[in-house]
């Protein structure tokens, strides 16, 4: 299969105050179209800025490098002219909170309407119309009237929905998705994510999943990648990654969801100790002091990702062959 | 906005004086109707005269036996022109000039912003006389002063929310949908910035008037035969002594009328809630 987006040794580096923060440390990963991948990892974790750098959407005080391709265009340190041929017409993007992620006074409709006539120069009758069959396809009762209210009349789990209707207005061969279940109800996280699959299935579109959640993304994602530290530390196919994780931090990050079934845990499994500062520049491996099978060699030598059996894992003792 | 509305109008000081400042604004445009005599006609028969005096002259006459009713009624309207004219462009510039700045930020802003502050050092007075002896008086040059002055204030208020605004998710949104800057700006910051715009423009119309009213007190401004609320009580100050009511009426037209819109400012203030500039 071809590759939708293709992230090349990407780094991204915060200045302020002569302060310096590497959020995200030469990352290479790629995306094959009509693919689910989930990327998750801690907050702090990179996971946010790496696919920000790509949409050129970092604020001033980031400095980039690396390559970020999508149809043959780099989209690190394109030009904003050609970035907004790419943003929202064939890469959308959906954020976090849908509570903020609207214009409290535009219209649904507007907002929804807006970005086709903006891509795909159409009228505004026609985009209006189109909004009204998104809204109807992300399974809002009575669009119609839905389209004329303003956000704050709508519930979470609706905004959401705009949201979502917002990024497929014009067909995008890729989703990013940014904690799209962060901020709502576990029941309106599970009709939100059945969305986000059937939406992928219509459009054969790729889509990324950014989560700190793994239990979120295990049920949708056919890869799934493991970020800690600004680094990609296992990747691989989904079933695998959770079933025989290679890298300690997945298996613990795996530990760490909670079980409906079986005996009540007298406590909740936990990550002891904190995620390494981002100040911090790694000789060693960054998981080491946080690693129960940690080892003189992870405190001197920094691992590489290397292939294995069943995936990608940079760990000098993987817990897979 | 249903919400602010009700909070207005529960606001009975606010009401009042949106009603008076209604009243005074009506009765300057329809008052003259009801009175025979004109602003420009001189009735030597009762020059100076009491108020309440006979030929209708209500409020009584000045020295040049023009009747103040009608005179200062069309001082009321032109000083009341002259303040939303100037407020609503120092809104557009102020509005424009603020949100572009604190959308692009950076050295732009930076630069547009330094702009400002030569611009708000300039000693008004001066720069006043100075345009007057090269270009002239007349009204057009006393309304590009007050204009060049009195938009700064907004533009730096409105960069201040800008910047606040342009942290916000849904700005970020549009970016990832592909908007322009010149869209967001106009579609997704704008509106946001409405409720400090509308109340530092209603509080900036009695400001103006005020600040033209000072003009034509010290001859800078409005000039004879067309007249405002300044250029009257200015004619009213010399006869203080013998016949106050020149200086009187106009003097509280002009204090009421000023009362009553910085007062509906603060109402609208308060019932959205913005925060004081």
């Amino acid at each position: 299969m071809a590759a939708a987006l293709v992230v090349e040794n990407l780094s991204v580096r915060f200045t302020q105050r002569r302060v310096s923060v590497e959020a995200v440390r030469d990352v290479s990963l790629d995306v094959e179209r009509g693919e689910c991948l989930a990327l998750v990892g801690e907050s702090g974790s990179g996971k946010t800025q790496l696919f920000q750098a790509a949409m050129g959407l970092l604020p001033e005080n980031a400095s980039t490098r690396g390559r970020a391709m999508f149809d043959g265009v780099d989209l690190i340190g394109a030009e904003d002219a050609a970035l907004n041929r790419v943003r929202g017409a064939k890469i959308a993007m959906i954020f976090q909170d849908p509570m903020t992620a609207l214009t409290p006074q535009l219209r649904i409709g507007t907002q929804l309407a807006e970005v086709l006539v903006q891509h795909a120069g159409s009228s505004w009758r026609d985009a209006w119309a189109a909004a009204g069959r998104m809204l109807e396809r992300m399974l809002i009762d009575e669009p119609q009237r839905r389209l004329r209210q303003y956000p704050h009349e709508l519930s979470g789990g609706m905004r959401q929905r705009v949201v979502i209707g917002m990024g497929l207005m014009c067909g995008p061969s890729l989703l990013i998705a940014d904690e799209p279940t962060a901020s709502l109800d576990v029941t309106v996280q599970v009709q939100i994510m059945e969305l986000l699959r059937t939406s992928r299935r219509e459009l054969g579109m790729a889509l990324i999943l950014i989560s700190h959640d793994l239990g979120v993304v295990a049920g949708s994602a056919d890869r799934i990648a493991v970020m800690y530290a600004g680094r990609i530390v296992e990747s691989g196919a989904a079933g695998e990654v959770l079933r025989r994780p290679l890298h300690p931090y997945t298996a613990e990050l795996i530990r760490c969801i909670p079980h409906l079934k079986g005996p009540l845990p007298r406590r909740m499994a936990t990550l002891t100790g904190q995620p390494p500062r981002p100040q911090e520049v790694h000789a060693a491996c960054a998981f080491a002091p946080r690693c129960v099978r940690a080892e003189a060699r992870c405190r001197a030598e920094r691992p590489q990702l290397k292939a294995h059996d069943a995936g990608f894992a940079a760990c000098h003792f993987p817990l897979q062959p | 906005m249903q919400d602010a509305t009700a909070r207005f109008f529960a606001n009975r000081i606010a009401v009042a004086a949106l009603a008076v400042a209604l009243g005074i604004v009506l009765l300057s445009i329809v008052g003259p109707w009801f009175n025979p005599n004109r602003p420009d006609t001189l009735d030597w028969l009762h020059v100076a005269a009491r108020p309440g005096t006979p030929n209708a002259h209500w409020f009584g006459t000045d020295r040049l036996g023009r009747d103040l009713f009608v005179r200062t009624l069309e001082g009321t309207r032109v000083s009341l022109a002259v303040g939303l004219l100037a407020s609503t462009v120092s809104v557009l510039i102020g509005v424009g000039y603020g949100a572009i700045a604190g959308y692009i930020g950076g050295r732009t802003d930076l630069i547009m912003m330094r702009i400002i502050e030569i611009l708000s050092g300039l000693p008004l007075i001066f720069f006043v006389i100075f345009v007057t002896v090269i270009v002239g008086r007349s009204v057009y040059v006393l309304f590009a002063c007050i204009g060049a002055v009195a938009w700064l204030t907004m533009a730096r208020i409105v960069r201040g929310q800008t910047l606040s605004i342009r942290q916000q998710e849904f700005v970020e949104a549009a970016v990832a949908c592909g908007a322009t800057p010149s869209r967001i700006i106009l579609r997704h910051v704008v509106p946001n910035l409405l409720g400090t715009v509308v109340v530092y423009a209603t509080l900036s119309v009695p400001q103006i008037i005020l600040l033209e009213s000072f003009l034509s007190f010290l001859g800078l401004g409005i000039q004879v035969p067309s007249a405002s609320l300044g250029s009257l009580v200015a004619d009213g100050a010399g006869e203080l002594q013998a016949a106050p009511w020149i200086l009187l009426v106009p003097g509280s037209f002009l204090a009421v009328l000023l009362l009553c819109l910085n007062l509906c400012g603060d109402g609208l203030r308060d019932a959205l809630d913005v925060r004081e500039g």
